[in-house]
């Protein structure tokens, strides 16, 4: 069948993961939607409010990019600035090397999975274990995140317990809490055998330069507590003005991401640890990664450097609900990625020029949207781009015939009456292609073209007699 | 790194030059981020009691009780503050083994792990740990019991109390219940890295 890549891929889904994906990413919107109207006075405000806090802090970035470089050196951790993905990864290796070290536990980051960070340090000999249950499947599997904060939202517990299995940890055993304490018992011993803890972060305040690492796992503070040096990947987009403002977003980051009131650990960093404390990591290097959110701040979908990583417009989104992550073809799936992940390609844009098409500008994820990104506006303005740079789209349905027509009167109206004819022959006898792959799933309405103009005629002359 | 350092900031600068106006900072008053109508006129150690059972922790105003939780539970084996243990030694009588040194060489040794809290959330049930307070990083995320002990002049109101009392330590950690994962189908399990039971002696 032709049609989007999208739809392609949706076509290969089978139908329980569909299903699946379908009724958690639902559950956890409905949730959502009551654990934020039921507590607090305005929630829309606030929505408003963190967008116009990231907004003001995006627009100020060459004030509050030196500032928070500043805070933290004062606070002894040391600073790097990476433009590329090739240099986010150097940079790492860099800093590992520096101490000998060859063994690395992760914790989640988006910008890890961003610049394929475990696979280039592999590469060099260094073990770079993720250490978020969903990820550390992700991993031992050799598979892709499909979802940005519920990473194997496509897998169900058989395939874990297959995969564990596999792995040398334990016989099968489909038992969720099995695979967790399975999970427990291998890891920690993991995190305190490795030199280095990585993590990302949620927000970084430019006034203390206080990074924010929130995981209900615990894992990156599993990383922090057992080893002897802290890297925090962060892409320059994390910034926010003062530690105030952390308030309003960490009470919707969480409400937003998994219907919850708060995750489970919320830590805020400002160097590393204290002299007295005997755990946790004496060096810290903080690296600020670029890799095309630059070019992105310098164009008109700028907004979308905004994201928080809540995942609440993959939730609600219909199409996510139906596709799953995969069928995004990048780190970022869902209306975000679709915005996201073009941008991210700079000149390669045409490569994922389909994903802003994929989009039936329900506006539902703006509505979420705990940062208040204007998802549809910017997907409309990511299609104009893909026709201003002639991005050819196979698989869209031809737009010329229909501009003709609706640019002569006469042949509109010949069209009107013509259209008749739909109710009578079968569409698979039409020989339109695109017409067809949208009819194979569907059935087209009983045709009443001209109508509406029959109705605005009586209207105008009924208004005349009064 | 030095030149990408550079090359970063000149690119900030000219994508922001064009702007005729930058996006303002907004004014506003952090009460927008509080469920004031939970937390009006609550008396803070029972709302933070409350609170924290509702994301499946617990908090006991009674050291006798929280003894009887830990045998009850079989945790009789695990790690105390050595600044509290002398105030607690009394109430832990026979079957308790309890260490004031941790060793992370036997980290599966330890069941629970008591360290002191240097304050709490009460809106959210939260338990706040810091590197001045808090002994041991370890000690209060490693074993499957953490039991956290807070004053009851330390429980702030809300998260934005919290987020102004921050201070200056290096690190700071909110705890809000036990360690959970729903990574696999959706479903709920507790106790995936960090501690299957997040409780607070309140004193």
């Amino acid at each position: 069948m032709r049609g989007q890549p999208i739809d392609q891929f949706a076509t290969t889904l089978p139908p329980d993961k569909r299903a699946s994906v379908y009724q958690s990413t639902k559950a956890t919107h409905e949730k959502r939607t009551k654990l934020l109207f039921d507590q607090f006075a305005d929630p829309n405000r606030l929505r408003e409010l963190a967008g116009e806090i990231k907004q003001h802090a995006l627009e100020n970035l060459d004030t509050y990019l030196p500032q928070v470089e500043a805070r933290l050196r004062a606070n002894g951790a040391q600073v790097h600035w990476a433009s590329t993905a090739e240099a986010a990864c150097e940079a790492v290796l860099k800093i590992m090397q520096a101490r000998g070290a060859s063994r690395m536990v992760k914790a989640k980051t988006m910008v890890s999975e961003e610049i394929e960070l475990a696979h280039f340090l592999e590469r060099h000999g260094i073990e770079a274990l993720e250490t978020d249950l969903g990820e550390f499947i992700v991993q031992i599997d050799h598979d892709h995140p499909s979802h940005i904060v519920r990473p194997i939202i496509h897998k169900n517990r058989r395939e874990i317990a297959t995969s564990f299995e596999r792995e040398g940890l334990g016989a099968y055993n489909d038992d969720p809490a099995t695979i967790t304490r399975r999970a427990r018992q291998y890891l920690r011993h993991k995190y305190l055998a490795a030199d280095v803890g990585l993590t990302g972060a949620n927000f970084v305040s430019a006034e203390s330069g206080r990074l924010v690492v929130v995981t209900n796992e615990g894992n990156s503070r599993f990383c922090l507590a057992a080893t002897k040096c802290h890297i925090a990947l962060i892409g320059i987009e994390k910034i926010v003005p003062r530690d105030r403002d952390l308030a309003i977003l960490l009470n919707l980051l969480a409400r937003s991401g998994t219907a919850q009131e708060l995750t489970v650990y919320t830590e805020f960093i400002t160097g590393p640890k204290a002299a007295a404390q005997p755990d946790g990591p004496e060096e810290m290097h903080v690296i600020f990664v670029d890799n095309g959110r630059t070019e992105v701040l310098a164009g008109d979908c700028r907004e979308i450097l905004r994201c928080i990583r809540c995942g609440a417009c993959l939730n609600v989104c219909p199409v996510y609900r139906q596709v799953s992550g995969h069928a995004y073809r990048s780190v970022y799936p869902g209306p975000v990625g679709a915005v996201l992940s073009p941008l991210l390609l700079g000149e390669k844009f045409p490569q994922k020029a389909d994903l802003p098409k994929a989009s039936s500008l329900c506006g539902a994820c703006n509505e979420v949207c705990p940062v208040n990104i204007p998802i549809p506006d910017l997907l409309l303005r990511l299609r104009h781009r893909a026709k201003e740079e002639h991005v050819p789209s196979p698989g869209s349905p031809p737009m010329g015939a229909w501009a003709l027509l609706a640019s002569q009167p006469a042949a509109w109206r010949a069209a009107l009456a013509g259209g008749k004819l739909l109710n009578y022959v079968p569409t698979k006898l039409i020989p339109v292609p695109a017409l067809q792959a949208w009819a194979a799933t569907r059935s087209l309405p009983e045709w009443r073209g001209g109508e509406f103009r029959k109705w605005m005629k009586q209207r105008r002359t009924k208004g005349r007699r009064d | 790194m030095n030149d990408d350092r550079e090359a970063i900031l000149a690119r900030v600068r000219g994508a922001l030059a064009p702007l005729r106006e930058r996006a303002p900072m907004p004014q506003y008053d952090t009460d927008l981020a509080v469920m004031r109508k939970l937390i009006a006129g609550r008396d803070l150690v029972e709302l933070f009691s409350e609170r924290i059972k509702r994301v499946n922790g617990l908090a006991f105003t009674d050291v006798a009780a929280l003894v009887e939780y830990l045998r009850t539970g079989g945790w009789t084996r695990g790690y105390c503050d050595p600044a509290l243990w002398p105030r607690l030694a009394p109430h832990f009588a026979q079957g308790f083994t309890v260490e004031t040194e941790f060793d992370r060489a036997r980290v599966d040794d330890y069941a629970f792990g008591i360290t002191r809290a240097a304050g709490a959330i009460a809106e959210s049930g939260t338990i706040v740990l810091n590197d001045a307070t808090t002994s041991r990083r370890l000690g209060a995320l490693a074993p499957w019991v953490h039991v956290a002990v807070v004053e009851r002049a330390t429980i702030f109101s809300d998260l934005p109390q919290a987020v102004a009392e921050l201070g200056d330590d290096r690190n700071v950690i909110w705890c809000t219940g036990p360690s959970k994962t729903a990574d696999v189908e959706g479903i709920l399990i507790e106790g995936v890295h960090g501690p299957g039971a997040q409780i607070a002696l309140i004193v």
